[in-house]
This record gives structure tokens, sequence and C-alpha cells, in this order.
């Protein structure tokens, strides 16, 4: 029933306005207003939080179901959840998640969270920005980029050097406020894909930061960093899978339609063979999302399952997109038909969160461990 | 306030697909939906609710499986709900639907009874009215808008050429358009808590006074003698006519028939 209310809501409300929210690169306000109302901003976390008291398996199906029509809506979701939402939840004192959680979970704030920098992709151990502690409150400089919701988000979770000496261990994480004295957003990416997230720059100049906002201890950014990507590579795989099987939907539809040679092409075995690989493909993926959600809800270690649902689910994306666009033939290519906008927003999947080449590395870390 | 919503689980007909050869519906692989004009008058309960608080409990009559369609309703945020479900009550045409219902809706407490102008699957547009007619109720039927004036109602009533406002006094039966609102999703929470923590009410016809001459298949009067598919209607009247021309037959027409 869930998966029906999902459903319902994407196709009724979300699908209607994806063409639009890509070709026009709007972020799509109304529908995350439409999201809070439904309860969308805060599956996985408690009732007493503002959340809706499910789990994260329960989040994953969502984000799926939201990214089957529209990936944009799916990364807003997901980041806000995963990347900003889930972090307070599970490293934030009683006071930061009464002051932020509650309304993040609730949809009232949107969140987003910052650790890449010019300098510090991959390598997000090279951060530059930097926090010092002055009397009650830190003080930030620095800027990060690809900052999903950024602009649209109200509360954001910032990485920051607190002492280069130590390294990894040297990095900190805070809960920085839009409105904080200091903190601006910079310029938006046009992208190739997801065109209706808002992905900019964050700028801090001299941005003060109350000292109580350090979320978690002084030089446990880093491990915070990571630990928050690991849960939101379930989110970024669910909407991998989402994408992927949207893409497959669109194209069963289109095969029984469309007629060459005298009869519709579904009748062929070329389509019918690529399409039972795109489905097999995409059924295994979700076995990965969801046993990767499965393990974090029963408290297991997840990050390599995590990794392994985000490396298939990924690859599988741009892989069935591809074909989806292929079994379209010209119509595909053409923004008549939506597996061309899903093949732009796949590519996605494979980088972001962790590249597929990261997420090998921690597959084969936890292996030769 | 308390407001019970009668609903009836449908086969969502927009999904059937007539068999070629025999030319019967396929109803396997149908989903089941909340019948729509039931749906919005679950939505009108639901405005009250936000509104000036209400209890609102919903009630269906039907196999096991119907249980759904009240989680749906819980989901969506109705306080209770309740499943009459025996097989006395099976093969009911809505004589025995509308005694079965009323029995059970004679046990609880209510201000208003809100149902269905009709569904999907039958269109009889029956078990509302007979209903509030077992009850010994006032009814109004085909309501589109709803607002409350103290113990009273006041009711947008409508007909295929216009409406009336009507003010009836609870307790009372009131029958829905689907055209009324737009029935709200369920919400996440809704739906975990619909299975987590609340029950569907199971009635049998041991829970409900009711005389057992007016349930169930025996219980109907209603012989179906024979079914066919309608034929078409007439053709309508046709004019080649310039769209200025058009224009103007359109307006007459239109004043015709009252709509301008």
């Amino acid at each position: 029933m869930k998966q029906e209310l999902y459903k319902n809501f994407a196709e009724n409300e979300v699908k209607p306005l994806a063409a639009e929210v890509d070709e026009e690169e709007k972020f799509p306000v109304e529908t995350v207003k439409k999201l809070a109302r439904y309860g969308f901003m805060g599956i996985p976390f408690p009732k007493e939080y503002g959340g809706q008291g499910g789990d994260n398996l329960a989040y994953a199906m969502a984000v799926e179901e939201l990214s089957k029509v529209c990936a944009t809506t799916g990364v807003i979701v997901s980041a806000h959840t995963s990347l900003c939402a889930a972090p307070i939840y599970e490293f934030g004192t009683e006071e930061q998640k009464q002051k932020y959680l509650i309304p993040l979970a609730k949809g009232e704030k949107l969140g987003a969270f910052g650790l890449t920098e010019p300098n510090a992709g991959t390598d997000a151990s090279a951060q530059q920005t930097r926090a010092v502690l002055e009397g009650d409150h830190y003080v930030l400089n620095g800027s990060k980029i690809f900052i999903t919701n950024a602009g649209y988000a109200d509360v954001y979770i910032i990485m920051a050097m607190t002492d280069k000496s130590k390294g990894v261990k040297g990095i900190s994480a805070f809960i920085v406020e839009r409105d904080f004295e200091g903190f601006s957003v910079g310029k938006k990416e046009a992208k190739m894909g997801i065109r209706g997230s808002a992905t900019c720059e964050l700028i801090f100049e001299n941005c003060k930061v109350p000292k109580e906002n350090l979320l978690g201890k002084v030089g446990q950014g880093f491990k915070i960093a990571m630990k928050t990507l690991d849960g939101g590579r379930i989110g970024i795989a669910a909407q991998a899978l989402g994408i992927a099987q949207g893409a497959i939907d669109e194209t069963v539809k289109y095969v029984k339609e469309r007629k060459q040679f005298g009869r519709p092409i579904a009748k062929f075995q070329n389509t019918q063979f690529t399409l039972a690989d795109m489905q097999t493909k995409t059924d295994a993926s979700r076995l990965l999302v969801y046993r990767a959600a499965r393990a974090k809800d029963n408290n297991e270690r997840y990050s390599s399952f995590a990794a392994m649902a985000k490396l298939f689910a990924s690859e599988t994306a741009m892989e069935v997109t591809t074909k989806a666009v292929q079994l379209h033939g010209g119509y595909g290519y053409t923004r008549e038909y939506p597996v061309e906008r899903m093949m732009r927003d796949a590519k996605i999947t494979e980088i972001y969160e962790g590249t597929s080449e990261v997420q090998k590395m921690v597959i084969a870390g936890t292996l030769l461990k | 306030m308390k407001i019970v919503v009668c609903i009836k689980q449908v086969p969502d007909t927009t999904e059937v697909r007539l068999d070629p050869k025999t030319g019967t519906l396929i109803r396997e692989g149908v989903p089941s939906i909340i019948n729509p004009d039931d749906k919005s008058g679950l939505e009108a309960a639901l405005r009250l609710k936000d509104e000036i608080g209400a209890k609102v409990t919903v009630i269906t009559m039907g196999p096991p499986q119907a249980e759904k369609a009240l989680k749906e309703a819980l989901a969506m945020g109705a306080d209770e709900a309740i499943l009459l479900s025996d097989r006395a009550f099976a093969g009911a045409d809505t004589w025995a639907t509308s005694s079965t219902l009323a029995a059970a809706i004679r046990k609880l407490d209510y201000d208003l009874i809100i149902a269905g102008r009709q569904a999907i699957d039958g269109d009889t547009a029956q078990v509302g009215p007979q209903i509030a007619e077992h009850l010994n109720l006032p009814q109004v039927s085909y309501v589109e808008d709803l607002e409350r004036d103290g113990d009273s109602l006041i009711l947008k009533r409508v007909f295929e050429d216009g409406y009336h406002k009507v003010k009836v006094k609870m307790p009372c039966l009131i029958t829905t358009l689907s055209e009324m609102n737009k029935p709200r999703y369920m919400s996440v929470s809704g739906v975990l808590d619909a299975y987590r923590e609340k029950e569907v009410i199971k009635w049998t016809l041991d829970d409900i006074e009711v005389n057992k001459e007016h349930i169930g298949l025996k219980g109907s009067p209603t012989k179906v003698k024979k079914s066919f598919t309608k034929g078409a209607k007439a053709a309508g009247k046709k004019f080649e006519v310039t769209p200025q021309e058009g224009a103007k037959i359109i307006v007459e027409k239109l004043k015709e028939k009252y709509i301008i």
C-alpha cells in the first residue's frame, strides 16, 4: 500500500511536471510542499522527531517511485533525507534534533550537505574550507561546489577543517542555516541531467556559526561525512533503480504501439531479448538496493552493501536508459519522449555521492580487510 | 461531530479490458479501488474533521479482501473502520445491502451518514437512499458541496441542468459526487499506522440485529433476467456550418436548456 501511495502521488503530482522541470531547469517548489504534506520528507525518522516512523526500505521505495517519473524529484528527497536530516538524527544532540531535525523531517525546512570542493572531490580529505573557533562561535571560510538543493535549502551540513595538522581527523561537521551571516549561495551549474535540481556553489566569508552547531565532536567530520554518504548511497541507488524502471515502463508502452514492417516492434525478438535483459538487471538492482536498506534497518554493517547497490544500480540505469533510447529509435532521441531525459539523468548516478570507482574501493576494502 | 462514511471496493473500471472473444470483462489482475463517489464522500468527511473536528468511521460490506479499501481510508485519515463480512451477506442486491448496512449503522453514533452517489461497477445509486429509508432519516442526494451551519448542513444538490441549495438538519444522510473534491492521498505515516496501529473492526451476521429475510441472495428481491450490452444512442444532430454560425447554434441550445 505504501508503494500504491508513492505511485499514485508520483503519477499524478510529479510526472506531469517532469518534462517542464527538466526543460526549464525549474526547481519544483510546489511539489516539494506537497511531498511534505504527505510525509515524503521524513520517512525513516521516528514520529517524535517529526518523521513518519518508517524504515529505510520504505524510504528507498519512495525515492524509487518518484525517480521512475522524475529523477530531479527523487534526488531532492534523497539529498534532504539522507544527507541532511539523517546525520542530525544519527550524530546530533537532543537540542539539535529538536531545533533542526523536527522541521526537516516534517518538510517545513529543506536540507542540503556540503563536502565537495573544487579541489576535494573523490579525495574528500583535501578540504580547504576552514573553521576557526572564536569565543562562542566558529568562523568558516572557503567554498563548496556541486551542492544539491543549494539555495532552496534552509539547513546545510558543512564539512570544514578545524585542524589541518591532523589530516582527515582535523575535519569537523557543522549545521549551517541559510541566513547565517557570511554564508551565500554562488553560481548555479548548468547540467546535463537532473536539471530541475538546484546544484550550486556555497560561499563562506567569515561565516559565523554558533559553537552549539558543531555536529558530533571536533575532528569527527570526516567520519560523519563517510557514514552519511553510506546511507546516501541507498537513496541514490534507489534513484538509479527508479530511473531504470521508469525507462523500461516507457519502452514497454512504446514498443507495443510502434509499428514497423507491418507489426508492433514488440513482436521482434531483438526487442524482446533487449527488454528481458533490461528488466533482469533492473530487478537485480532492486534486490541489491532493498538488501542494503534492510541491512541499515537491522543495524548491520551495510557500507559495502550500499556501495554494491549504488555501483550496480547506477551502471544498470545508464545501460537500460541507453537501450531504451535505442528501442525508441529516432523518436527516443527527441524530447517528445521522456527516455532521452532519463538517459541524461542516469549518468549522474554513476558520479555523485561517490563515483563508481569509489564504490569499488569501498567494496574491495571490505573484502580485503 | 460523528460521521459514518459508507464505501465500496470496486474494480478500477479504467483498467478493465474486454475479452474480445466472449465480450465479458476480464477482472483478473484488475486493481481494486475505493469507489470514486465514495472516496469524495470520505474526503468531504475528512475536511469536516480538519476544519471543525469530527470522528470519521468508514464502513463497508464485502468479502474479506475489502479490508484493503478500509485500510486505505484509515491511511487517508479515517479514525475507525468496520468490515461487514459474512457468507450470509453474499449475493446481496441493493435492498439486502442497505438492510445490512443500516443494521450495522444502527449500532453506531452518528450525526451524518455519507454514501457515494453510485458505484462504478453497479451504477444503481440506490444503496445510500435506501439506508436513509431504513433509518428513517432525511436524505439529500447528489451533493457537490457542503458546509456546516450549527446543527444543520447547507448543501448544493446538483441536477443535470442546475442545482438546489438545501438546508437539512442533522442527523441525515447525503450521497456525494466525485466531482465535489479531489480526495487527498494517503500519507506515509497514515499507511504505516493503518497497518501497525489501527485495526479494522470485523462484524459478521452475529454482530448485528437484522431480519434474516432481508440479507444476502435470499433477501434480494432483484432477479436478473438477462444482461446485455447497451446499444448506442441515436446519432446526434449534425450541422455543417461556419464557425460563426456554429457558435450561434451552441449558444441557442445552451439557452434552450437554461445552462446560460
